[in-house]
């Protein structure tokens, strides 16, 4: 504690009030200084390195009940994602593609800013960016959830939900969402007798032939992960936490797929300019974090197996 | 690189554009944008008093409404109203009102393609329009990546569907100054060249990305010099009669 006070230069730091005090009424009366005095010293009041993401983990599986599922934590932030498989009959434009429903959602229980009632403001923000990188990195073919031409596909209603809303938020939905398409398991149908499409039960598996035989898992095209790093003054900060996003105001997200596209590259407003050395700064930051995320998907992936 | 388009312009090619300044008699600010067939419609109220919920009172806020040509707001609009509330938000001066909102009332007049652009420069305008203390202004232009690697810009809503990718690039307009140019440059780069915001759809690689911004750039000097050159200040006849 002692070394803090003096890297925070307190004026009156030899006065016998407790030191943690001192640090701690600093940092909430002078956040931007707070975290300057740090980024000086190029930490971050967590102890990480600036270019350091937070700790992630994913975990498979995580709803018995759903189709695919996936509990995904990057540092405190935590993503829940279930995916529902539903037999739907396809619409006349395209009767041969399925259709995906991407929906994000933050309870209040995610963060003291959501209140009951209330939809969070972010809300309807990342569920659009979500279904609008998904959609334009093309990683699902849509034909591939077709059942019967024109008669039958796949309707998948994927849901993110928030339980801890720690900063970097689409980071973790992304890769929630992605880790649970990867795991998705689509159920084997029948044909009735009527000619309509059934689920099958287990029961009923050894009586009928299922009409999706080969067909029972997706193939991702490639693999999208995504990185938030927050411009301050030349600093570039990885993976903010949701103290950091609220303090330093210039967010910069950027998705990249495996093959090393780039999928979106999303920076809504803030006071810092992102000038041509920054931007290739954060591509290259985002290219060592998707080589990190996708070794951390594999081993999730091989856990379950 | 040869690619025809439809309407016949070169790839640089902007839409023919027009603003008008002052288009509404109650709004303490307003001005419409048109780019071609899109046209954007913008109110400002403000700087009224006291601040939303959970926003800083310090600092004067911004709210965006997006009133849309049809139908209800629904997902897009709100991510629109969001991306418009931040980049507004850093080109204003925010610490000269403190405990003030100012309404930014954006209305779709019709959409025929690089909508979100052109709702920006709208606002941009009618901002200017209302008197409320800017930094600079900012200039917002669509680059979109055809198959084949080229780039036009400004597509229509015909164009934008059929492209393999498209940005949005919003850039602060030069700043005309006494002061020698070096002392606003940051690292070699003039202040125009930094993209406030950027919003992207469609995979493309990286350096398609670094060439969208360089064609932004040139375009978005063409743009601020018509943005300037309409706000301002109108000839001493018109002023007085509407004092």
């Amino acid at each position: 504690m002692e070394k803090i006070k003096k890297r925070m230069g307190l004026p009156n730091a030899s006065e016998d009030l407790s030191s943690e005090m001192e640090v701690d009424a600093f940092r909430r009366l002078f956040p931007l200084r707070y975290f300057e005095r740090h980024l000086a010293e190029s930490i971050r009041p967590d102890g990480r390195p600036l270019m350091k993401a937070r700790e992630t983990s994913i975990f498979l599986g995580a709803v018995a009940s759903a189709n695919g599922s996936a509990l995904v934590k990057i540092g405190s932030t935590t993503m829940l994602t279930a995916i529902k498989m539903e037999v739907m009959t396809p619409s006349l434009e395209s009767p041969d593609e399925g259709c995906i429903a991407i929906d994000f959602h933050m309870p209040p229980i995610c963060s003291p800013i959501v209140r009951p009632g209330r939809p969070a403001e972010a809300s309807p923000v990342v569920s659009k960016q979500l279904s609008d990188t998904i959609s334009s990195s093309k990683m699902i073919d849509l034909k591939e959830l077709s059942l019967v031409s024109g008669k039958a596909a796949w309707m998948a209603y994927l849901d993110v939900y928030c339980l801890d809303a720690d900063g970097a938020l689409f980071d973790a939905a992304l890769l929630s969402a992605v880790a649970a398409l990867s795991h998705l398991q689509i159920p084997a149908v029948a044909m009735n007798d009527d000619g309509r499409i059934i689920i099958m039960s287990d029961e009923e598996g050894q009586k009928q032939e299922p009409v999706n035989k080969e067909k029972r898992k997706l193939t991702l095209k490639s693999i999208l992960f995504s990185l938030t790093c927050i411009l301050h003054k030349n600093y570039i900060l990885v993976d903010p936490t949701s103290e950091e996003e609220s303090i330093m105001e210039t967010h910069v997200t950027i998705v990249l797929d495996t093959s090393g596209q780039l999928i979106s590259f999303y920076k809504p407003g803030g006071s810092v300019l992102a000038y041509t050395a920054a931007i290739q700064d954060c591509v290259a930051i985002s290219r060592q974090r998707v080589q990190e995320l996708k070794s951390i998907l594999e081993n999730s992936a091989m856990e379950v197996e | 690189m040869e690619i025809n388009r439809p309407d016949g312009r070169t790839p640089n090619q902007l839409r023919p554009l027009a603003c008008s300044r002052s288009v509404l008699h109650r709004a303490h600010g307003s001005a419409s944008w048109a780019q071609g067939e899109t046209k954007v419609l913008a109110a400002v109220y403000g700087p009224k008093a006291g601040t939303k919920k959970n926003e800083n009172p310090e600092k004067a806020s911004i709210e965006v409404i997006w009133k849309p040509k049809t139908g209800q707001i629904g997902k897009a609009e709100r991510e629109s109203e969001m991306i418009l509330k931040k980049t507004l938000e850093s080109i204003c001066i925010r610490t000269i009102y403190p405990n003030t909102t100012t309404s930014i009332i954006v209305q779709v007049v019709h959409d025929d393609g690089a909508l979100l652009p052109c709702a920006i420069n709208a606002a941009c305008a009618a901002l200017v329009d209302a008197g409320i203390p800017l930094k600079h202004l900012a200039v917002a232009v669509c680059c979109s990546v055809t198959d084949s690697g080229g780039i036009i810009l400004d597509p229509t809503k015909h164009e934008e569907e059929n492209m393999k990718a498209f940005a949005y690039l919003v850039f602060p307009n030069a700043i005309v100054t006494v002061l020698p140019e070096r002392s606003l440059q940051v690292s070699g780069e003039s202040i125009a060249h930094g993209i406030i915001t950027s919003v992207t759809q469609g995979a493309m690689s990286v350096d398609d990305y670094l060439h969208c911004l360089d064609r932004g750039r040139a375009a978005s000097a063409r743009l601020s010099e018509f943005l300037r050159k309409n706000i301002e200040p109108k000839p001493t006849s018109e002023a007085s009669k509407a004092g």
